[in-house]
């Protein structure tokens, strides 16, 4: 099963200054390792952002995020896991589980109803 | 022969719904809207063949042969696409032995509660599927049990199973090393399955309806002292006969007439729980017990042992600290050493704001104040607390005091 990782900031949580987190590129070099991170980065911020929207045939910008939120997405990471279980395990070793949060989705597949 | 045939399979359905229901969803790779349509069609079909043919030599096996045939017809017939015969080629391979003894069908209900108590799924959803598959209530009394209309309630079980099968929750019992976070969820919701039905008689049900799982549980995982632990405090429901008199009065635990009292469940959660305790890894539902027996095992209320109750109380506050604790603690300090030092502990708890909403927090405040003469003030939590109650029978004991006072 493959999820979309979103690495996110959390605005309401501040750490310490030794939060005891673990080590980014240990993490990369763990889930590379094991096969489960298909891919991933970090993003530039929303103030980097362009948001695309065509309507009536015609293509509208705006500059920034599609929504306002205070928490933003700071990077993203593709997962091949066997469950949601090891999904759990892989995102909670990630540093911004500690100090932002991670939201798992699942991809969409085509053979169920 | 047709009534004897009847009550074997209404006895049946209650352990067995769950059973069936599992094995199939295991069968059938995690279809949990088709594993209870199967499960219900093989009982269907025992109700119209047993009370003529006479019930089967091997009741749960013929079970969960038909609900198992049901699944591959109904795979077959629904869909040629692939994946669907691949499902259905893999569920042959497995098939049920003829002539398979019910006690070679595997017991997976274990795998089924810690699925349904994901704690990736919300609490609500968490109550409603495990009433769903683990007890076979339907979606219409699960509604009823929590007062919301038949429609949220389907909506909600759907959305359940939706996101069981498309985030990939896992159908098994947690490895070792997450069973610490994972098992307190599944006593969770079944100890909340419990006290919902704990102060209305009406729910009743759902208190033995969670007592049973409770066995079932402890029953499969004899190594989990909490489990048993629960159990134990759970059997003192023993006292319910004795909570509400035939007037439908609320009997507090010193004016319940101790002689209806069921000592037999209450002697059963004794030995469960010292089994339990000579593990060394007493939890909060392990304490829990221990004060429940004091109260179960004092032959008057005057002479409960409040002393060692207050010491059980302290220990809960030290590895489950809440608010909760906190207020019973106080009442047990109470009724040890007397109402001034036990409502300084109240007015502490009071002043944290977190309980301002729960009805026994005005009621115990109220209490103590009546017994150090303060009236006046006494009425007046008495009041706030009858606003709150949440029950008739707990509104009519409020109202009493409030007229004694």
């Amino acid at each position: 099963m493959k999820y979309l990782m979103f690495v996110c900031t959390d605005p309401d949580y501040t750490p310490g200054q030794d939060d005891g987190a673990p080590d980014v590129e240990d993490w990369v070099a763990e889930m590379d390792g094991r096969g489960i991170r298909l891919l991933g980065n970090a993003t530039r911020p929303a103030s980097d952002a362009t948001t695309v929207r065509v309507r009536n045939r015609e293509v509208l910008l705006t500059d920034g995020p599609y929504a306002e939120t205070k928490d933003q997405i700071a990077g993203f990471d593709v997962l091949e896991c066997a469950d949601l279980d090891e999904a759990i395990e892989v995102a909670s070793k990630h540093p911004m589980a500690w100090r932002g949060m991670i939201e798992l989705r699942p991809f969409w597949t085509d053979d169920e109803g | 022969m047709a009534d004897q045939a009847r009550d074997l399979i209404a006895r049946i359905y209650a352990d067995g719904w769950s059973r069936i229901v599992a094995t199939m969803i295991r069968l059938t790779g995690g279809g949990w809207d088709l594993a209870e349509e199967c499960a219900q069609d093989a009982f269907a079909r025992a109700l119209q063949k047993w009370p003529e043919s006479g019930v089967p030599d091997q009741p749960l096996a013929w079970l969960t042969t038909t609900a198992r045939n049901r699944a591959i017809d109904r795979m077959r017939r629904a869909s040629t696409e692939a994946a669907k015969l691949r499902e259905a080629a893999s569920m042959q391979r497995e098939p049920v032995p003829p002539g398979a003894r019910d006690s070679d069908i595997p017991d997976e209900r274990l795998e089924l509660m810690f699925t349904c108590c994901h704690p990736a799924l919300n609490l609500d959803a968490q109550v409603a599927l495990t009433l769903r598959s683990l007890t076979g209530m339907s979606t219409a009394e699960i509604a009823r049990a929590f007062l919301v209309p038949e429609r949220t309630m389907g909506q909600r079980l759907f959305r359940a199973k939706q996101k069981i099968a498309h985030a990939a929750i896992p159908f098994r019992v947690p490895p070792a090393r997450l069973l610490p976070e994972r098992l307190p969820a599944v006593l969770h919701v079944l100890y909340l399955l419990f006290n919902e039905g704990y102060g209305d008689p009406a729910k009743a049900g759902l208190s033995q309806r969670a007592i049973r799982l409770a066995r079932v549980l402890a029953g499969l995982m004899p190594d989990e002292p909490e489990a048993h632990g629960m159990l134990a405090l759970m059997l003192h429901d023993a006292r319910r006969a004795a909570r509400i008199d035939e007037g439908g009065h609320l009997r507090t635990l010193d004016e319940q007439d101790r002689s209806r009292w069921d000592q037999a469940q209450i002697a059963e959660g004794a030995t469960i729980l010292k089994g339990a305790l000579r593990r060394g890894r007493a939890g909060p539902f392990q304490i829990q017990a221990a004060i429940a027996a004091c109260h179960a095992t004092a032959p008057t209320a005057a002479r409960t042992d409040w002393p060692q109750i207050a010491r059980l109380y302290d220990r809960l506050a030290l590895i489950a600290p809440s608010a909760i604790v906190d207020l019973n603690r106080a009442v047990a300090i109470g009724m040890a050493d007397g109402p001034k030092a036990a409502l300084r502990l109240v007015e502490a708890v009071a002043g944290t704001g977190q309980l301002d909403g729960y009805y026994l927090l005005h009621a115990t405040r109220a209490d103590l104040l009546r017994r150090t003469g303060r009236t006046a003030e006494a009425r007046q939590s008495y009041r706030a607390a009858l606003e709150l109650a949440p029950t008739a029978a707990e509104r009519r004991f409020l109202r009493d005091r409030l007229r004694q006072s």
